[in-house]
């Protein structure tokens, strides 16, 4: 099981800003290990943002987005007390999401 | 009187709701092509189609001039532009030049920002997609150590 989205939200003025890490490998599949093998590719290939239950932002990423991904975004018509709900799914498959609560 | 829940009915209904369920997914689907592309002008034509791309001052890319490590480089895309879609970044020397692509709901606040690797030095191009056309920044990342395997 990956590890969760970490999620740090703030809300001023009604735009809730949005800053995750993503705990993830990102390999490009161009690598190689020591023994030269290469590596295979193994990174996160789409990103759905949801504030309240409702998506607000998704993202499609290729492998030359840096491991341990972070991404930070805004997000208007926020209010306090609103769930702000991050999920990925990488090239493999698997899958991981975070979620937090705006103040 | 015919009864109303016959087999065909609710399997038409089933088809119906699981179609609703794929419009969204497809809506936001991976644009494989694009993310394959392994030039700069390629990936846009994928990305973007026949919409007119312009270089444009509302476009702001902030990125550091030269990147010590290429395989953490922060970059931060903001645009003065309403009605903003999609927002994409474009590593030009990268193999597959297409590094992220971001699809902002109606409404949404144009400003992003992650980190992307970079294989050596190269031009990077932020590019804003609204209904009526493109519009880019771009800006010269010098990189001292590459990203990409180094």
């Amino acid at each position: 099981m990956a590890k969760p989205v970490k999620i740090r939200a703030k809300l001023k003025n009604g735009i809730a800003s949005v800053k995750a890490l993503m705990p993830h490998p990102m390999e490009t599949g161009s690598r190689k290990n020591a023994e030269g093998v290469v590596i295979a590719a193994h990174y996160i290939e789409t990103v759905t943002c949801e504030l309240g239950g409702k998506v607000v932002l998704t993202a499609q990423w290729g492998p030359s987005v840096s491991k341990n991904p972070y991404f930070a975004f805004k997000v208007p018509g926020a209010e306090s007390g609103d769930t702000v709900k991050i999920s990925w799914v990488d090239n493999l498959g698997e899958s991981s999401s975070g979620e937090t609560t705006l103040k | 009187m015919k009864p109303i829940c016959t087999r065909r009915k609710i399997l038409q209904g089933l088809l119906a709701l699981a179609g609703m369920a794929l419009m969204p997914l497809q809506l936001f689907a991976r644009n494989g092509a694009a993310f394959n592309a392994t030039g700069a002008d390629e990936a846009m034509r994928a990305l973007f189609g026949d919409k007119s791309v312009t270089a444009s001052e509302k476009v702001r890319l902030k990125a550091p001039d030269i990147a010590e490590n290429g395989a953490v480089v922060p970059v931060t895309v903001t645009a003065d532009i309403e009605g903003v879609q999609s927002i994409s970044l474009v590593v030009v020397e990268n193999p597959n030049p297409l590094s992220a692509r971001f699809n902002l709901a109606p409404g949404g606040v144009p400003d992003i920002s992650t980190r992307i690797k970079m294989g050596k030095s190269s031009e990077v191009i932020a590019a804003v997609e609204t209904q009526s056309g493109v519009y880019t920044a771009s800006t010269d990342i010098k990189v001292t150590i590459g990203g990409c395997g180094g």
